[in-house]
């Protein structure tokens, strides 16, 4: 495969970037290439450069701010950083084509999808009909059921993961030589994201062209491409075929990165489970009423939880899995009190939910707390931490008095790994991993025994993901907690989960310990999302002390 | 790591005082400084004019009728000219600061208080309660204004504290709108689950969490608002309905001018020049005002011009 000549060159590229901080080198010197046929993976956490270079491949730079410090861009020999724009828009789509994350800002939500397909014949001089009889057949080829009608759909009619296989439709509508994929999957649910692979891949091959996968997920990379690179922080520090970075990585950044991959650890084996359950969750349903007007009576329910129950038990690591729309976030939110049960019963220590008084309430409110996904969204930009964390005692006026308080804010900020300095900051201050750090020393503020954790790990990078765990980790030991862990990366979840719970379309399809369930999964879903998920055991990435495959 | 390269920026608690912070930062940016000083003086106009300049301010003097402004020879009273009475216009620019502030002042807070508050409940609390207020607040919008006026203030007598009541209501569902639309988006912000799941008591996380999130908007409307309502006190005036003779307002002094738009500009250029300025130093002003009260946003002044400081 490596014989070919290769079909797109970067060399030596080196970009900087004018920001109000002063001028950021945003890639030094970097050099890579992608012969028809091959799969190339550029891996790397966020900042670390990895979609620059590519960015730069389709002229999606704008200069400024971007400087182009040196190197070249070789595309069948053309230096493309010297083509005029006319050259490059002639590449673009037809040459060259790119597939983004954000499938639903990529497409336009006021044309069908058929339509914006259509377009990219247009735009590159073909008639309306053939255009559309294109179209159809792309939107066939990339397993869009019924493409006939699907045809004058709305990007808003279709799943995420039916739109980005629109996405793809759209670039490979001129049969481009290179597919540059920017994060395809990221947003996809594991089973969705298996497809979208398979797919990338089959048309890779019927078709010859070169595909450079932009990703920080290490399963992606050992489940499809050829040669990775490694960058970290604007350098390429690894690069070679994929066993072979992987199976003997030479840099300090990638074992550091391979280490912190989830999913590769024995199973937990926790001692100090006790037998009490903190929370007992029986029969429990939520049901949704979509009403279609103001003024239409006939309402539709959609069950979003359906009898779902389960003991939390003091001390333990309660995992629930399951893709977007599994009903996860309903559970969360009805056991969080936010909203109503449709039917069943919670009941916090023995005592039921539904029966307490507002009194009983606000003081289970202080034994249950809650770690949400997205860090920027949960802290409010407008208070500072030690707003955010006091907060929590002036909620509660009988916990903490008023004279210990700096002393406590000082404590929770050391426990969770930061400086007592950080307490007259704002969130905006602060990186991501450092953000949940935050929100989760709001958790620990009134002591509570059982923290939710919201998706609380899915929004940062693997490295930092892995610090977060190790802290919940120590906290949990310290401190005695209990946590209900949402999650879909199936990873994450073996690692930290005593037991287990698969939800899937609002019902709990099966529950055990996590080795029972990850070993012998008995459940038809169970076994599609663990053959699907890419995490590390099954994909044969190096296991910490086994073999090597 | 990101966090360390924003180390440098200085915090309010670490100062030694918030006072001398304040001011540094105001004078960071020295458009909003220069409308916080002119805003000072119509503050001083506002509430020593009528007792400095209350006499001069009717005193009329026949020589002086439509005198031309820019002109020293009548006396420095008359530097901005005369009226048609041969009142200075200086005087009068002056004393009428006072009502005019205070209309607008107290009409704006009070459209502002009622509106806000409201349209936080109206956001927050949804469900029945907040479709009543949106349709009483329809209703209020779709209702002319002047038709309105006219007829409260047909009903009670012409006086400062009607006019305010009268522009106040006309107001209310400017803010109302505006707040509820952004609670809405605000409320459903993890932070607000968040504070929720704390147990945190619904006019806590109205008050602590969402208003200062949506007080920029606030801000901003409330100035601009200002300009709006100083000219609409005019209208009324000139229907005969707001401030009457011998009270002076600013408004009242451009509606007045109008008959000698050809012969006599000055009459309505001094007024309306004063209503400008001090609009555009409320604008300044807020903008600095929206900056500073925005931690993510402060570095702006807080870095500016460290150089020369």
């Amino acid at each position: 495969m490596t014989e070919k000549p290769p079909l797109l060159d970067v060399q030596n590229l080196s970009v900087d970037f004018r920001t109000r901080g002063g001028l950021v080198r945003a890639v030094v010197d970097v050099s890579w290439s992608v012969s028809p046929g091959e799969t190339l993976a550029i891996l790397g956490e966020s900042g670390s450069g990895k979609s620059v270079s590519a960015s730069a491949v389709l002229g999606l730079i704008d200069t400024p701010p971007g400087i182009f410090r040196s190197g070249k861009i070789l595309f069948d020999g053309e230096d493309l950083l010297k083509a005029t724009r006319d050259r490059r828009r002639e590449l673009n789509g037809s040459q060259m084509a790119m597939i983004f994350q954000d499938t639903l800002a990529a497409l336009n939500p006021v044309y069908p999808v058929g339509w914006q397909i259509a377009e990219t014949f247009l735009a590159h001089g073909k008639t309306r009909k053939e255009a559309m009889s294109g179209a159809l057949e792309l939107l066939q080829r990339v397993g869009i059921p019924d493409p006939d009608t699907r045809y004058f759909d709305y990007p808003h009619q279709f799943s995420g993961g039916q739109r980005q296989r629109v996405m793809i439709a759209m670039a490979i509508a001129m049969r481009p030589e290179v597919l540059i994929a920017d994060e395809p999957t990221s947003a996809l649910d594991v089973t969705v994201q298996a497809e979208i692979l398979t797919l990338l891949k089959d048309l890779q091959r019927e078709t010859g062209m070169a595909l450079v996968l932009i990703t920080h997920d290490l399963g992606i990379v050992t489940d499809v491409a050829d040669k990775v690179i490694v960058m970290y922080q604007g350098s390429i520090v690894e690069r070679g075929d994929v066993g072979e970075v992987f199976g003997n990585p030479q840099h300090p950044y990638t074992r550091q990165l391979l280490a912190a991959v989830p999913g590769r650890l024995g199973f937990r084996h926790q001692e100090n489970v006790k037998e009490e359950p903190i929370l007992s969750v029986k029969g429990l349903c939520k049901d949704y009423h979509l009403s279609s007007g103001l003024f239409s009576r006939s309402t539709s329910v959609l069950r979003a939880v359906n009898n779902v129950s389960f003991d939390l038990r003091r001390g333990e690591t309660l995992g629930v899995i399951g893709e977007s729309g599994s009903g996860k976030s309903s559970l969360v939110r009805t056991l969080l009190g936010l909203e109503e049960i449709t039917a069943g019963s919670i009941a916090h220590h023995g005592r039921d939910l539904a029966s307490m008084s507002r009194k009983d309430m606000q003081r289970m409110r202080r034994q249950v707390q809650v770690v949400f996904q997205d860090p920027t969204a949960s802290l409010n930009p407008r208070m500072s931490v030690r707003q955010i964390i006091a907060e929590a005692w002036i909620v509660h006026p009988d916990t903490l008095p008023k004279p210990d308080w700096n002393g406590r804010i000082e404590e929770l900020l050391l426990d969770v790994g930061l400086k007592p300095e950080h307490a007259d900051r704002y969130p905006h201050q602060f990186s991501g991993g450092q953000r949940q750090r935050i929100a989760i020393a709001r958790a620990l503020a009134l002591k509570p025994q059982l923290i939710i954790c919201d998706e609380a790990v899915s929004a940062l990078d693997v490295s930092i993901q892995a610090q977060i765990i190790a802290l919940l980790r120590r906290l949990q030991k310290e401190h005695g907690l209990s946590y209900l862990f949402v999650a879909h990366d199936l990873g994450v979840v073996r690692d930290f989960a005593d037991r287990v719970l698969v939800m899937y379309r609002g019902e709990v399809v099966e529950q055990g310990t996590t080795e029972a369930i990850y070993q012998n999964p008995s459940h038809d879903y169970t076994q599609r999302l663990l053959s699907a998920s890419t995490f590390a055991t099954q994909s044969g990435l190096p296991v910490v002390g086994a073999a090597v495959k | 790591m990101m966090a360390d390269t924003v180390l440098t920026v200085r915090s309010p608690s670490q100062e030694t005082s918030r006072v001398p912070w304040i001011l540094r930062l105001l004078w960071r940016d020295k458009f909003a400084f220069a409308g916080a000083v002119f805003l000072l003086v119509v503050l001083f106009a506002a509430i020593f004019g009528p007792a400095l300049l209350g006499k001069q301010a009717v005193t009329m003097n026949l020589l002086a009728r439509n005198a031309p402004p820019l002109s020293l020879d009548k006396g420095w009273l008359f530097v901005l000219g005369g009226d048609p009475l041969g009142r200075s216009l200086l005087a009068r620019l002056v004393v009428g600061t006072q009502n005019t502030m205070a209309i607008a002042a107290l009409t704006v807070t009070m459209a502002l208080t009622v509106g806000c508050l409201f349209g936080l409940l109206a956001g927050y609390v949804g469900g029945i309660f907040s479709a009543i207020i949106m349709r009483i607040s329809d209703i209020l919008m779709s209702f002319p204004s002047l038709l309105l006026a006219l007829i409260v203030l047909y009903v009670l007598q012409p006086h400062l504290a009607t006019v305010v009541f009268v522009l106040a209501i006309t107001r209310v569902p400017l803010y109302l709108r505006t707040i509820r639309a952004e609670v809405l988006e605000v409320r459903e912000r993890v932070f607000v689950t968040a504070a929720r799941v704390l147990g945190t008591s619904p006019l806590r996380i109205v008050f602590r969490h969402i208003l200062p999130v949506v007080a920029p908007t606030l801000i901003t409307i409330a100035t601009l608002d200002v300009a709006f309502v100083m000219l609409s006190e005019s209208g009324l005036s000139f229907l005969g309905l707001g401030m009457q003779a011998p009270d002076i307002t600013w408004g009242l002094m451009i509606a007045s001018g109008q008959n000698y738009l050809k012969t006599a500009w000055w009459l309505s250029f001094w007024p309306g020049l004063a209503i400008t300025l001090t609009t555009m130093s409320l604008n300044l002003v807020a903008n600095w005002l929206r900056i500073v009260a925005d931690p993510a946003q402060r570095w702006r002044l807080e870095t500016k011009g460290m150089a020369n400081d």
